[in-house]
């Protein structure tokens, strides 16, 4: 059954035939390989389109993939999910934030659970929703509990231009924007460290295209130059992952080492420079961030400029909010799988204790995370006959 | 999952702030304030994402682009289509949230 469903959503893709003609290139490309290789996905997304549209099991068993840490709920350590239901249920606040968030655990339950118990917690499409929320409560103040990586930084910065610009008085910002270039360097250098502990090196990586579209791939450029592994930017179809994949594959084999674009309907180099001003008018970078599973990555999150501290909640709420780090259930790998150390099935209460409907961790809340893209996608193998 | 459907503007404000986006028939408004003034001209394509527009598309690339997605679309019923379009900006997380918060709120 499961089979079927995946093989007619294959089937249903216009470009079923452009996917099997890059399989086809990529497993003739592969035979030429001296040895695996092991290409990172940076982003939630490409995970899911990789499982969704099965590509591990039409590549060839030299090319692994290995998932990155690319999900911005994943990543959020306990201590800000705290933070973010400490805020909730102050006396006149409405926190409002984007996508899963509001479901993962904290230390004291999830912001589902202090809307359960009273608080007034919302989710928004688009961060400019606060505007509307903030002028219908104009007794109370309106958090926006900020998250993303490039992609959605300088739509928050906006949200502060718009804030500042039109003298709104209560909306305040808690930011959890974070960059990803610093937490590739971050996963390859701690391999160096310990290489002898780690046989999931990492070889290449595909680069997230939404990222670029406002960051440019020119913050990819150290990694070849500096770290010789090959990026390539590429697209969420699986037409533009299995391009993307190819593209690595040629590098190797034509012994070049570079950054590539596969995506370029969208992205160039320089990226979107009027968001990028946006960013650097209202956010600076802070000296560390921690990630979960990770840990701290230096220069690898946003804060709002000091100019800008009445709005910033961490500050203005700061002799509420807790100060200590928390550590992960110590049965969830999530930290491994999001230094891409291991894979979801290799977590012993995946799918047992842990579940989409009972998540113990992060990469099982977030629809963007790994471990729901095993467990939806997981099971599903090609049949022979497609 | 970020398909990325094109969208074509079809409608600016007048302070060029906002515009209205034409995405596969399904119309929304999106916010222009990540493009510099001038940049989005009615007829251009664009990329969203979570309100706002990223960026354009190259018009050949893009109805390209479409030609797939109505392919993939034709296989979906009216509501899946509609639901399709709607949630394309954002990621698969947030438009799956998105989608359980309306119902809920449209239950309550």
């Amino acid at each position: 059954m499961k089979e079927l469903e995946l093989k007619n959503l294959y089937d249903d893709f216009r470009d079923a035939k452009t996917i099997k003609a890059y399989a086809k290139i990529i497993a003739e490309d592969a035979k030429k390989l001296k040895r695996p290789i092991n290409i990172m996905e940076v982003c939630g997304g490409h995970t899911h389109t990789i499982m969704k549209f099965g590509l591990p099991q039409l590549l060839p068993s030299n090319i692994n993939f290995i998932h990155g840490p690319g999900c911005p709920v994943c990543i959020m350590p306990k201590e800000r999910i705290d933070h973010a239901y400490v805020l909730s249920m102050q006396e006149n606040v409405i926190l409002v934030t984007l996508g899963d968030m509001i479901k993962i655990p904290g230390s004291n339950g999830s912001l589902q659970d202090a809307r359960a118990k009273g608080a007034d917690v919302r989710f928004v499409y688009s961060p400019m929703e606060c505007i509307k929320i903030a002028h219908e409560n104009p007794d109370k103040k309106v958090i926006f509990f900020a998250i993303g990586f490039e992609t959605t930084t300088p739509m928050t910065a906006v949200l502060v231009k718009e804030v500042i610009s039109k003298k709104i008085k209560n909306i305040l910002f808690h930011i959890n924007h974070v960059t990803v270039p610093e937490v590739m360097v971050e996963l390859i250098d701690s391999r160096d460290v310990h290489v002898d502990s780690y046989n999931n090196e990492i070889d290449a990586f595909l680069g997230p295209s939404h990222v670029s579209v406002i960051s440019g791939s020119k913050i990819y450029e150290k990694f070849p130059k500096d770290y010789e592994r090959p990026v390539v930017v590429t697209g969420f179809e699986p037409v533009d992952a299995m391009q993307g994949i190819s593209m690595i594959i040629k590098q190797f084999l034509e012994k070049r080492c570079e950054l590539e674009i596969q995506y370029k309907r969208v992205v160039s180099y320089d990226g979107n420079l009027k968001a990028q001003d946006l960013i650097n008018t209202y956010f600076e970078k802070m000296s560390l961030f921690r990630w979960r599973g990770i840990g701290n990555v230096p220069d690898s999150g946003l804060k709002l400029r000091d100019e800008y501290a009445q709005y910033d909640a961490e500050k203005v709420y700061s002799s509420v909010l807790p100060i200590s780090q928390i550590e992960d259930h110590k049965l969830c790998i999530c930290g491994d799988i999001l230094r891409g150390m291991a894979k979801p099935k290799e977590c012993t209460i995946f799918g047992t204790a842990c579940k989409p409907t009972s998540p113990v961790g992060s990469c099982m809340v977030s629809s963007e995370g790994a471990c729901a893209a095993y467990y939806k996608y997981g099971n599903l193998t090609f049949s022979t006959t497609t | 999952m970020c398909l990325s459907i094109p969208s074509k503007v079809v409608k600016i404000s007048e302070d060029e702030t906002m515009c209205t986006v034409d995405t596969m028939g399904v119309k929304r408004d999106a916010n222009l304030m990540m493009m510099e003034d001038g940049d989005v001209s009615l007829g251009d394509y664009v990329l969203l994402h979570i309100g706002f527009v990223m960026n354009k598309i190259d018009e050949e690339e893009a109805l390209s682009s479409i030609d797939t997605y109505k392919e993939i679309l034709n296989h979906m019923d009216e509501e899946e289509r509609q639901r399709a379009i709607l949630e394309d900006d954002e990621c698969a997380a947030r438009g799956a949230t998105y989608t359980e918060e309306i119902k809920s709120n449209e239950g309550t």
